[in-house]
């Protein structure tokens, strides 16, 4: 018996119950703006699944991918589809009641992880051709498939091409976001202590080296690949079903961009440094709309302080802000690491 | 290192210190006295940047007016523009935050129909009113009985110009050029065809381009071949240039004819020449002869020293517009304003009277048809079912000038 695999059951038991509370518990404080808040926590939960799974692939497996947004547009359109026209009918013709309620909550699991199923299925298409290539082949070759997936995109009119989809039923919320960042943060944690992450770790620092101890450098890479994409897929399924709107132009190539800010800010590698990265920048970018106010500018300067404050960090710190390190290396005694 | 530590806990402690701020006091706006806040939703970074600087400034000089008047029931009334950044994720942030945390008790904006669509849902939710100034997409105010709108929808666009080809210009043979990647283009461009046939009209060739491409001769070619009397191309103002130069290289003379979309400064730009006579329809042109535009364009000079465009014009009605009904309105709980919205007749603004039809979007908009001529745009007509008047037609167009249009 795997007892890992128990413990985090287990676990993710515990998290779930304790998210649940919390959900409630968030929407009935009563702090003025709590909506807004609500709001800002779960767009930041998304934005760590994402940071995450990019690390799995960028930080973890060394593979520089900037087709993110692409596979996240989608995990965000299969499951829309699913929940848009087969499963949201069906909950109609259901009696209102907890049986609705619960079959919604199935339902909309399984549309999200067929989102993901299908994000995973094409990393797994584009992964298995182009990560023979290295470097910056590989980085044109995956921004090149976020763009053709939106370009699909416009041009099928049943889900809404260029329109959008709009009227996605607005089934994500606290619980579901939360639950993924636990799962993939738990995923990715489990993995890189696992088999499979030391070799990931293994391509990232010399693929022929790599290569030359028998590691089955393309085997790896694509499994980084696929892993990363569900969870990107995931995102986007919780992110449509939250925004209640889709529309192809969220998922161009500056949505990647974004995910790879995260991950290089945080720490190429680090799973605490891309959440926490992750919390940093979506909260600046909206603690960054009260300047205006504090200091009654007519002009908005966010996106100007948010430029700064990417490029001192770069300055000061190349190498992220946790490095490659963890979190948890920082308050543990140092035992002879010089750096 | 010590400076492993002091980065994060920098970092943290700062985001936490202006995360935290607390709210100005002034923020109540569903109290009885004091400010009025309003919301403004509008894109003032990102790809569609210039339409919501262009729509804040119309709105604030429309603020101030109302603010030296009085305001509204005695009371100032404040903006909050928020910024979407031209994405739908912050558009859907930003009104939230307008809505639970500043109190707003209506909102304006956004003028791209994809941002309205995202930001539509939450305001419908909480049950504070949005009026968009500049979303033509039919779908937008579909959204909910909270969301309205006050310019022309795209349906009605078409109509109008095919009604104007047919009727005025006695044209009976145009061609079709759309854009496959838009929507609003391909939109406009069955609207079109549908009342054009209806009017006894023939649609010679119907052709399509990718928005993004820059080589036009083969579909001009095929066009050419048929002699149509115009062609009409309502797609957007960056490939229309093109399109021009091109047909004019094959020799063809008739006009082009397209939507709101070529309303930019770049049009004339790339277009230069090849675009003489070639006309559009837009919401409002800053030479129109009424009074009302001439004054609105006058102030908007002295505020900020240049021409607006049709974005600040919306912008600037749809406060006016905006606070008449809050004027009305018994109380401004989100109810009482919405029905108050609702019932909006005859409000007269820049861009031409209002009256709210059942799906709250007006009916019979004013349209204007501007040519361009020496490398300006001129008025050729106004469309303005609303006002009863004749289409007044100017210039070089068949003088049918007693002809009623009547759109819808």
């Amino acid at each position: 018996m795997r007892n890992w695999l128990v413990r985090d059951v287990l676990g993710i038991t515990v998290i779930s119950a304790i998210l649940i509370g919390l959900s409630y518990l968030l929407g009935w404080l009563p702090i003025p703006g709590m909506a807004y808040y609500n709001r800002v926590i779960v767009t930041i939960g998304i934005n760590i699944i994402l940071a995450v799974s990019l690390n799995i692939i960028n930080g973890h497996a060394g593979q520089f991918s900037m087709g993110h947004a692409g596979f996240m547009a989608v995990g965000a359109y299969t499951s829309a589809y699913l929940t848009y026209f087969h499963f949201q009918p069906f909950l109609a013709t259901m009696k209102e009641g907890p049986a609705q309620f619960a079959m919604q909550q199935v339902l909309f699991l399984a549309a999200l992880l067929a989102g993901g199923g299908i994000a995973a299925l094409a990393g797994w298409l584009v992964g298995l051709p182009s990560l023979r290539l290295r470097g910056d082949y590989l980085a044109i070759v995956t921004l090149g498939f976020g763009e053709i997936i939106r370009v699909l995109i416009l041009n099928i009119d049943k889900i809404g091409g260029a329109r959008g989809l709009a009227g996605v039923p607005a089934f994500a919320n606290f619980f579901w976001v939360y639950l993924f960042v636990c799962i993939v943060v738990i995923v990715s944690w489990r993995l890189i202590r696992s088999q499979v992450g030391r070799a990931f770790l293994a391509v990232r620092e010399d693929e022929i080296a790599a290569e030359a101890m028998g590691v089955n450098t393309t085997h790896y890479k694509v499994q980084a690949f696929v892993i990363g994409s569900f969870f990107a897929g995931i995102a986007g399924g919780l992110l449509g079903h939250y925004l209640v709107y889709l529309n192809p132009g969220m998922f161009q190539f500056t949505k990647s961009f974004e995910a790879i800010v995260m991950v290089v800010l945080g720490g190429m590698g680090s799973i605490s440094g891309a959440v926490l990265a992750a919390v940093i920048l979506s909260v600046a970018l909206e603690a960054l709309r009260f300047v205006k106010e504090a200091f009654g500018l007519t002009a908005d300067p966010r996106m100007v302080i948010y430029a700064i404050v990417l490029i001192l960090l770069m300055r000061l710190r190349p190498q992220g802000v946790l490095g490659n390190r963890e979190i948890g290396s920082f308050f543990r005694r140092r035992n002879g690491r010089s750096e | 290192m010590k400076i492993d530590r002091i980065i994060p806990a920098v970092i943290a402690a700062s985001s936490i210190l202006l995360f935290g701020c607390p709210p100005k006091e002034s923020g109540g706006g569903g109290a009885a006295s004091g400010e009025i806040v309003i919301g403004h939703l509008a894109s003032m970074t990102g790809g569609q940047a210039t339409f919501g600087q262009q729509t804040d400034q119309g709105i604030r000089l429309a603020l101030e007016e109302i603010n030296a008047a009085g305001g509204v029931k005695g009371r100032m009334i404040r903006i909050i523009t928020e910024d979407t950044q031209s994405k739908q994720e912050e558009a859907a942030t930003a009104v939230s935050k307008l809505i639970s945390r500043d109190n707003v008790t209506a909102i304006l904006g956004e003028i791209a129909s994809s941002n309205s669509l995202a930001a539509g849902p939450i305001a419908q939710q909480n049950k504070i009113p949005m009026v968009s100034p500049g979303s033509t997409n039919p779908a937008v105010t579909e959204k909910g009985d909270y969301i309205f709108r006050i310019c022309f929808i795209d349906p009605y666009q078409g109509e109008a110009l095919a009604k104007y080809v047919a009727n005025d210009m006695k044209l009976t043979r145009a061609a079709i050029l759309r854009d496959v990647k838009s929507d609003y283009s391909m939109g406009l461009a069955d609207f079109f065809k549908n009342t054009f046939t209806q009017l006894g009209g023939t649609i010679v060739a119907d052709s399509s381009y990718a928005g993004g491409d820059s080589d036009f001769k083969s579909q001009l070619t095929t066009i050419k071949s048929q002699k149509p009397e115009l062609i009409f191309v309502p797609g957007y103002y960056t490939e229309i240039g093109q399109i021009a130069v091109q047909a004019r290289d094959l020799g063809i003379t008739v006009p082009l004819v397209g939507g709101d979309g070529w309303e930019s400064p770049k049009l004339i730009e790339i277009g230069g020449k090849a675009l003489e006579g070639c006309f559009y329809s837009n919401h409002y042109h800053v030479d129109d002869p009424s009074p009302a535009v001439h004054q609105f364009v006058a102030s908007y000079e002295k505020k900020y020293g240049a021409k607006p465009d049709a974005m600040a014009a919306l912008g600037y009605d749809s406060m006016k517009f905006l606070a008449a009904a809050m004027e009305r309105a018994a109380n401004l709980e989100g109810p009482t304003l919405r029905d108050e919205i609702a019932k909006t007749a005859d409000f007269q603004g820049v861009t031409g009277t209002i009256t709210l039809g059942p799906d709250r979007n007006p009916l019979n908009k004013k349209l204007v048809v501007l040519e361009i001529k020496d490398g300006n745009l001129v008025l050729r007509a106004t469309v303005d079912p609303a006002a009863g008047a004749a289409l007044a037609v100017t210039e070089s167009a068949p003088a049918t000038g007693t002809e009623t249009t009547t759109a819808k």
